[in-house]
């Protein structure tokens, strides 16, 4: 993207455009975090360091379409953003202290300091003294420097609603002394599983609300992606990393097929496996590999080695279901949860058969009650054992509990295709 | 950072309290005797309430009359049993002494204003 020139050609306008929007994002997403970490190192304070990256992002965007990306953004941008954090620090006493260190460059090209400032950020937007969905706002702003507007349309929220949030968790980091550090080895763990749920949840919220059908929206299961990435890159010794990291582009590389062309949902026995993207599958369960070689098992890495049994498979029939029985048998360990539970026993029945899988089902019982999957693996299973009748109603359970769009649409279809020939029998 | 530590409790807590034996009593009191050793250079005032069936409460209402009524503020769930001050230098450092304190229920910990 370095030295492109843009804008200059009316005809080709919107072509230029849309180029210059994803050179601005893409090279927004690499600094804006590096410059608010660095930033709110020195100046000690979020919310400033936010305004101050802010208005360089705003800066940028109306520069860079009139004369184009520069050859270096990230030190055009590194420029611009020091001279208005001095601008911010001459204005308020309290950063008078701050100026000796901004005027000294204190946001540095050492590419040492930026790796540890931006985690440090990264544990800072994770602290769990914040909610869940604030720490999921926080780090999309604040790291992957998305505008609220842009995580409001990703989370189908108000803008107002999402603004409001990120003000309320830079007043209680700067209130309440959230600290602004990297955990120490006592706690690293701990912590570092609270930034992965993180990225985990900003993922399954990108990958459910997904349905191919709306380009503008922002996915964020790749800014889930590339976090990760950022993440192996800073912690390279951290096999869950590696694992969640896996986990993302197992997934992404499938993403195609989920939906057919009417956006109806694709169950994985029927995906066109030649349109996954098999390089990026390579490289993911290498890294499977790679992390399971630090002898540090964690719930990431099971799940990635689950997927990649099926992403590795060329076909459906060639499904390595014993393999996936065991890992679903460790995952439990872990991840103790009715629903995995639902999961091992789908893999339990491809190896013994649908009464086994069934009888685990039915073990399970009322916790799962109110979950769609749960009726309609049940009404799966109770069909391959001709049990049609009881199937029909655990397929109508399941449809009564799903309000999502395109699960609805399969169930309605295969309700509608057990019932054809007796509907048709009866009279009109 | 100055933070005040609020020991709070529902009334399943005091119940459980309650219906310890002189031996748990006596051993719950010493570790958190030992607690406040621990910490003492962290903390400052810090004070045991009475139950909160002692309570009484002003309000204001609209109009800026006092009411007085029988009870605690918040009718419910968790109540304020004590409270310490403390300085600590984050609030990573409150978490650590809020978690290993003795006295079960739950703790909150709220920063105090200061001036600037």
């Amino acid at each position: 993207m370095a030295g492109t020139r843009i804008g200059r050609d009316p005809a080709g306008g919107d072509v230029a455009v849309t180029t210059t929007e994803q050179a601005l994002t893409a090279a927004f997403r690499e600094e804006a975090g590096r410059l608010a970490a660095s930033l709110v190192r020195v100046l000690g304070d979020f919310a400033v360091a936010e305004e101050v990256v802010q208005d360089c992002l705003l800066a940028a965007w109306e520069r860079w379409r009139v004369d184009g990306i520069p050859d270096n953004p990230a030190g055009w941008l590194w420029t611009t953003a020091r001279r208005r954090a001095l601008d911010v620090a001459r204005r308020d006493s309290r950063y008078q202290a701050k100026l000796a260190i901004l005027a000294a460059s204190g946001c540095t090209h050492d590419a040492a300091q930026r790796d540890d400032d931006r985690l440090a950020l990264i544990f800072t937007c994770c602290h769990p003294a914040l909610s869940s969905e604030t720490q999921v706002a926080l780090t999309l702003r604040t790291v992957c420097g998305l505008s609220p507007r842009q995580i409001a349309s990703a989370f189908l929220a108000s803008e107002h609603a999402i603004a409001q949030r990120l003000t309320r968790a830079r007043r209680k980091i700067a209130m309440a002394a959230i600290p602004y550090r990297v955990p120490d080895a006592d706690h690293l763990a701990e912590r570092l599983a609270a930034v992965l749920a993180v990225i985990y949840l900003m993922f399954n919220e990108g990958y459910l609300t997904s349905s191919g059908d709306d380009p503008q929206r922002r996915d964020l299961t790749e800014d889930a992606e590339w976090l990760a990435a950022l993440l192996a890159d800073l912690m390279p010794a951290e096999p869950e990393v590696l694992g969640l990291l896996a986990l993302i582009r197992l997934h992404r590389a499938r993403a195609t097929t989920r939906f057919d062309r009417e956006g109806q949902l694709v169950l994985l026995a029927d995906q066109d496996r030649a349109l996954w993207d098999h390089a990026a599958i390579a490289g993911a369960a290498d890294l499977v590999v790679r992390a399971s070689r630090m002898r540090r098992p964690g719930p990431y890495q099971l799940q990635a080695a689950i997927v990649a049994c099926h992403a590795e498979a060329p076909a459906w029939e060639d499904t390595d279901w014993p393999q996936i029985l065991l890992l679903y048998d460790a995952l439990l360990d872990y991840l103790p949860s009715p629903v995995v539970a639902l999961h091992r026993a789908i893999a339990h029945g491809q190896v013994t058969g649908p009464g086994d899988a069934l009888a685990d089902l039915d073990a399970l019982g009322g916790a799962l009650d109110s979950y769609h999957l749960f009726h309609a693996t049940r009404a799966h299973l109770l069909r391959e054992l001709g049990r049609l009748a009881e199937a029909r109603r655990a397929d109508e359970r399941a449809l009564g509990l799903t309000a999502n769009p395109a699960e609805r649409a399969l169930l309605e279809q295969r309700l509608c295709r057990t019932s054809a020939p007796a509907e048709q029998t009866k009279p009109a | 950072m100055k933070y005040v530590l609020l020991f709070c409790g529902t009334d399943e807590d005091a119940r459980a309290f309650a219906a310890l034996s002189e031996v748990e009593l006596k051993e719950r009191y010493a570790q958190v005797g030992r607690w406040f050793a621990a910490n003492r250079s962290r903390i400052g005032a810090t004070q045991q309430l009475q139950g909160p069936e002692t309570a009484t409460s002003v309000r204001f209402g609209q109009d800026g009359a006092a009411m007085v009524t029988d009870g605690p503020f918040l009718e419910g769930k968790e109540q304020i049993g004590g409270y310490a001050e403390i300085e600590v230098s984050d609030l990573d450092e409150a978490l650590e002494m809020a978690k290993t304190w003795p006295g079960r229920g739950s703790v909150e910990i709220r920063p105090v204003v200061t001036s600037r």
